[in-house]
Formats: structure tokens, sequence, C-alpha cells
């Protein structure tokens, strides 16, 4: 577990790294309804501790479906909002391919790897 | 082994076990693994859909996998069949991020994730139910 956070669904884990200005956040598993709920849960939580810079590292989830896809773009838009910023890294071929069909990499960059994310965006 | 159907109870996560099978009779057609997760993803879209919208009283949903080929697997064909109350895909308007963002409604982006991941997508719908037929080639 990195940073002290760790809340589990029936499929999926989700756990965050806060570090200066920015936090990641790591999922493991299925990225469904619930699951979005609970990443949404924590990236709340996130903002309100004042966090405007967060990156979604799903390189534990090779599964995603729209319902939990659209809660994401909830938390896009309340990124927008508070005028922050929210990137993906660690994505399967698949997962990042549905991205881009979607538009979502018009809001939310699409990283290949962490420390890439992480540089691009605190820059 | 050439055609596979599957009869899912309309319960929570029902997609994941036809996502498993999609997978298996994709491996053994030698398809890639990237080509195998877009059939993956398509399919547990177009199980959602029905498990989610179609009001059918039967609930249940029919899933067939086809491998199509006279003598080496060309193609996966898939088919995705409700009995529920049935929609017009014409009357569906394509989202776009834009617009989800604004709305209240951020769901609806199902058939555009299939189309998008698979080679040929049909959707046949009525009174009667709707059925998803969907390709992928090897």
């Amino acid at each position: 577990m990195k940073g002290g956070d760790a809340l589990m669904t029936e499929s999926l884990n989700v756990t965050v790294d806060r570090r200066d200005g920015l936090a990641v956040v790591y999922t493991e598993g299925y990225i469904n309804n619930q699951g979005g709920e609970e990443i949404a849960k924590v990236a709340y939580k996130l903002i309100d501790e004042g966090y405007k810079v967060l990156l979604l590292n799903l390189g534990g989830t090779k599964i995603v479906n729209s319902i939990g896809i659209s809660i994401l773009i909830e938390i896009i838009e309340k990124m927008i909002e508070i005028e922050g910023k929210l990137g993906f890294c660690c994505l399967t071929h698949t997962i990042e391919k549905t991205f881009h069909i979607m538009g979502l990499a018009q809001y939310a960059p699409i990283f290949p790897d962490e420390p890439t994310a992480v540089a691009q965006l605190r820059g | 082994m050439r055609k596979v159907t599957l009869a899912l109870p309309m319960v929570p996560e029902m997609e994941i076990e036809a996502s498993k099978t999609a997978t298996a009779i994709a491996e053994s057609m030698r398809m890639s693994p990237d080509r195998i997760d877009e059939v993956r993803m398509a399919v547990v879209e177009a199980c959602i859909n029905a498990l989610e919208h179609s009001r059918s009283s039967e609930k249940e949903v029919f899933v067939t996998f086809e491998v199509v080929g006279e003598r080496d697997p060309e193609k996966l064909r898939i088919t995705v069949r409700d009995t529920g109350v049935g929609f017009s895909p014409e009357e569906i308007e394509e989202p776009t991020i834009q617009e989800k963002l604004k709305s209240r409604r951020k769901r609806g982006w199902g058939l555009k994730i299939i189309r998008g991941l698979m080679d040929e997508v049909e959707i046949l719908s009525g009174t009667e139910g709707t059925t998803v037929v969907m390709s992928k080639m090897r």
C-alpha cells in the first residue's frame, strides 16, 4: 500500500501516493460502476485536501467498462472546474484506444509511464 | 469447436464470464493479444447494454461465439441477443466528450466503443429484443 489509503471493492483496489502537490492514484482490478465510484471517492477526497494535480496510474487494471469510464469523466469535469490537472498512465493498449475513441485524451493526457506523467503534469 | 452459446443470467458482472469465453476462443484462433483484448472489451460493452437496458422478462442474455473460416479460422463472430423491449439504433445520437462533460448523464458510450473496437458491427432491434452481431478478423 502506498501513502496510507486503501479501499477495497469486490473487484477493485485503490491506493494513493501523496507527493508534494501531486497525488498518484493506483488501481488494481476491474473498473466498473463500483470501481469508478471508489476512484471518484478517493479523487474528491484528494481535491478536498487541496490536491489539484492527479495522476491515475491504471497499470493494475486490465479491464474497464463504459459505466466506470463515465465516472472518470465526472472526475475530469471536476478537475476542469477547479482548474486542476488530471492525467492517466500505464494503460493497456485497449484501454488507451477506448479513451481515444471516447475523446478523453483531449481533456486528460495519457502518458506511457509514471515518471513521464509526473514530469509533464508538474511542468 | 466452431460455435458456443452462453445463456447469462441478469446478475452483476456476468459480462466478465462472457469476456472469459471470448478470450479462450480468440486464443484458440491464435488472434493477437491486443486484438483479443479489444474483443473482450467489446463483449463486455455489448453484454452490459443487454443486461442493463433490455428490461427483458426472460432475465437472460444469450451470447454466441462462432469461428468463421473454411479451413483456417478467419474471424470471430459474436452475437449478443436479449429478448427485451428493443430500441431504435438510428435514433441514438453518437456521444461526444464535449457534450458529456456538460451533461448530467455521462453514460451511453457502449455502441460507440463497440464500433470503434470491432471490424464489423450490426444492430438489429425491435419489439422482440435486440441482437448485436460483431466480428473481428483474426
